[in-house]
């Protein structure tokens, strides 16, 4: 029947569409995986012999460690006080109303829109006239910027989707706010503190634009170091230290989904 | 108005609490915004006593109940618990005991945990929580379940820890939000003979808020039927049944009839209203306002109607528009031009009705007893 054949040829179409498309969304990886184990000292596409010894160049090179240690540390700190200071505005914007709310929030998401290389940029300048322009505080402080909307997001969210009735039921049983806040509020807010530092912390260790303007050779991060070597050197080991980069942030996703379920953590699903 | 609000008024000021009424609102009024959500609401509820708001939702039942544990606070009036004026007192400081439509158990304790939140706050020691724990669970009938998460629990028995957790603290009072809703028609019926029993056993004053009005006549002392930010009528179930005091009681509270009558007669307290041949007795007190011989809407129950040969004089008549076969009894629905509201409804205890007048067939209506209530007609 040609209506039949028709709607068979319909969706032979669509799947091979849905596979170009799936195709095309991991040829970036794909292109650079295979890279990682040329053997060839030059970047290039398809590999004649295959190697791991790019691997063990990567992490062999003493510029990519510190970049590692240092995004550790920027994050780490950035992440931390981008959680506590988000969360504490999160609590004002959703449970108080007062002058200039709209303002506030606007204000704290400004940095959405805001261009990394201009947040970067203002923190080279502002960092110079103190003279803190090698040290981590102005990485950090510029992180702590550039997360600080996400983080304020994801607790904002998980406090809308908290029952106002957990905190009700506790304040009749005779628990003061402090204590409310303390053995009720926070325990249940847990899964968004948790997204809200992950998301920040991803955020963090990969930016790279404004972290070029404020990073020193001392405080450089890894994007911002793996940037230098690309600028002098074209092998292979940058391709490997990718493949890195992919398995530990599918590792880290994977325990995300696991202990904490994915679309919580990264705010789909509205959580209850 | 009542005699609880007159003994309220009457015992203000010092006599003891359960003289005082147990929980008392007084002139309470409350607005969000532009919409008034509690008119001049006074109330006094009385120690022990079952006391339940009933009404559509947006009527102010919510609100008050809200008022009562203190997360709202009113914009004039006042309110009193055990004699102690709470406009000022924070939820934590008020010794109730709430139980949510949704029981709001926590979800990161377990049964034993959500039911001693109460003790450890008080600083309660843990021998002491640890008796308390058990004795209350052992009377809502959930003893061994102490390690079990809200989770591994059924909508029952929820509700059962939701209901220890608030009256583990020996609360004042014990607030009721629509508590029931989320159950199914079975386990409500056993749920509610239950908190009925515990309640009395405990003669702890409870505030309850649902607006399922055969909820609110089955468990109640008194019910409080609220419209509009109002109390439209105070009394025990059967008053609230029998002899409603207005148009919107007599029309939410169970299943009513309207019949077009005519005001025939004033006998002292009550009036003679002349539906067809038939006429009921009904009280006089709403009709103040009515000319003899004007016509009058009577309200009557569908159990208070029977089915005749239409030959026969009876009040009025119509055609059977519908058997509805509910098991104990049969619901008959009738179009009926006396019939001011839809079709009529006569409830009737055989199957019989049924076999005897078939859809379609014409049948005399007749009103059994003089029970009835009468409003002018608008």
């Amino acid at each position: 029947m040609p209506r039949s054949n028709y709607q068979r040829l319909l969706g032979l179409i669509g799947k091979l569409a849905v596979l170009l498309i799936l195709g095309f969304l991991v040829l970036p990886a794909a292109v650079v995986t295979i890279a990682a184990f040329n053997d060839r000292a030059i970047l290039s596409f398809p590999p004649q012999a295959w190697s791991w010894r790019w691997f063990a160049k990567a992490i062999a090179y003493q510029d990519f460690r510190d970049g590692f240690r240092n995004g550790l540390i920027v994050t780490a700190w950035s992440s931390t006080i981008a959680l506590v200071i988000g969360a504490m505005f999160a609590f004002a914007l959703h449970r108080y109303q007062f002058r200039f709310r709209k303002t506030l929030e606007a204000v704290l998401l400004s940095p959405l829109v805001i261009p990394h290389f201009t947040v970067g940029l203002g923190f080279l300048i502002l960092a110079a006239q103190i003279g803190w322009n090698r040290s981590y505080a102005v990485v950090i402080a510029c992180h702590v910027v550039l997360v600080l909307p996400f983080v304020l997001r994801s607790v904002y969210v998980s406090l809308r989707n908290l029952d106002q009735s957990y905190e009700r039921a506790a304040a009749s049983l005779g628990a003061s706010p402090l204590r409310v806040l303390a053995t009720i509020t926070l325990p249940l807010l847990i899964p968004g503190l948790v997204s809200g530092w992950l998301f920040a912390a991803m955020l963090s260790f990969n930016e790279f634009t404004a972290s070029l303007f404020v990073t020193a050779q001392r405080t450089q991060t890894l994007p911002v170091a793996m940037y230098n070597y690309v600028r002098e050197f074209a092998d292979p080991s940058m391709a490997a230290l990718s493949v890195m980069y992919i398995a530990a942030t599918a590792a880290l996703i994977v325990f995300a989904n696991a202990y904490l379920g994915l679309g919580k953590v990264l705010n789909i699903e509205q959580s209850r | 108005m009542n005699k609880a609000a007159d003994r309220g008024a009457k015992a203000h000021g010092s006599i003891a609490p359960h003289e005082e009424g147990a929980v008392r609102f007084n002139a309470v009024t409350k607005r969000f915004g532009e919409t008034t959500a509690l008119d001049d609401v006074s109330m006094s509820i009385r120690q022990g006593e079952f006391m339940t708001l009933l009404g559509p939702s947006g009527c102010g039942k919510t609100t008050l109940l809200n008022l009562a544990a203190g997360f709202l606070g009113p914009d004039t009036g006042e309110i009193l618990i055990a004699g102690q004026r709470m406009n000022d007192v924070p939820t934590y400081k008020r010794e109730i005991g709430m139980m949510f439509q949704n029981y709001a158990l926590f979800p990161h304790m377990n049964v034993a945990g959500n039911v001693a939140y109460g003790l450890k706050v008080r600083g309660v020691a843990k021998q002491e929580r640890d008796r308390r724990v058990e004795a209350v669970l052992a009377l809502v009938r959930l003893a061994g379940f102490e390690d079990r998460t809200p989770r591994q629990l059924s909508g029952g028995q929820q509700q059962r820890v939701a209901l220890a957790r608030a009256l583990v603290i020996n609360p004042t009072v014990l607030l009721l939000d629509e508590p029931f809703s989320a159950l199914d028609k079975n386990l409500r019926a056993s749920m509610q003979v239950e908190l009925r029993e515990i309640q009395r056993k405990l003669n702890v004053t409870t505030i309850f808020v649902t607006h399922d009005q055969g909820e609110a006549l089955s468990l109640s002392d008194r019910v409080a039927v609220m419209s509009e930010g109002r109390i439209r009528q105070l009394g025990t179930p059967e008053q609230i049944y029998r002899q409603p005091w207005d148009r919107f009681v007599a029309s939410f509270v169970g299943d009513t009839n309207i019949l077009r009558g005519r005001l025939d007669a004033i006998e002292g307290t009550s009036a003679v209203i002349a539906v067809g041949v038939a006429r009921v007795n009904v009280p006089y007190g709403p009709l103040t306002d009515v000319a003899a011989s004007a016509s009058v809407d009577l309200f009557v129950r569908p159990e208070h109607l029977v089915l005749a040969e239409a030959s026969q004089s009876c009040a009025t008549s119509g055609t059977i528009a519908a058997h509805v076969y509910q098991g104990g009894y049969v619901d008959t629905y009738i179009e009926c031009s006396d019939s001011l509201r839809d079709r009529l409804l006569v409830r009737s205890g055989g199957h019989e009705t049924m076999a005897r007048w078939p859809v379609g067939s014409l049948v005399g209506i007749s009103i059994t007893t003089g029970e009835g209530v009468a409003f002018a007609h608008i």
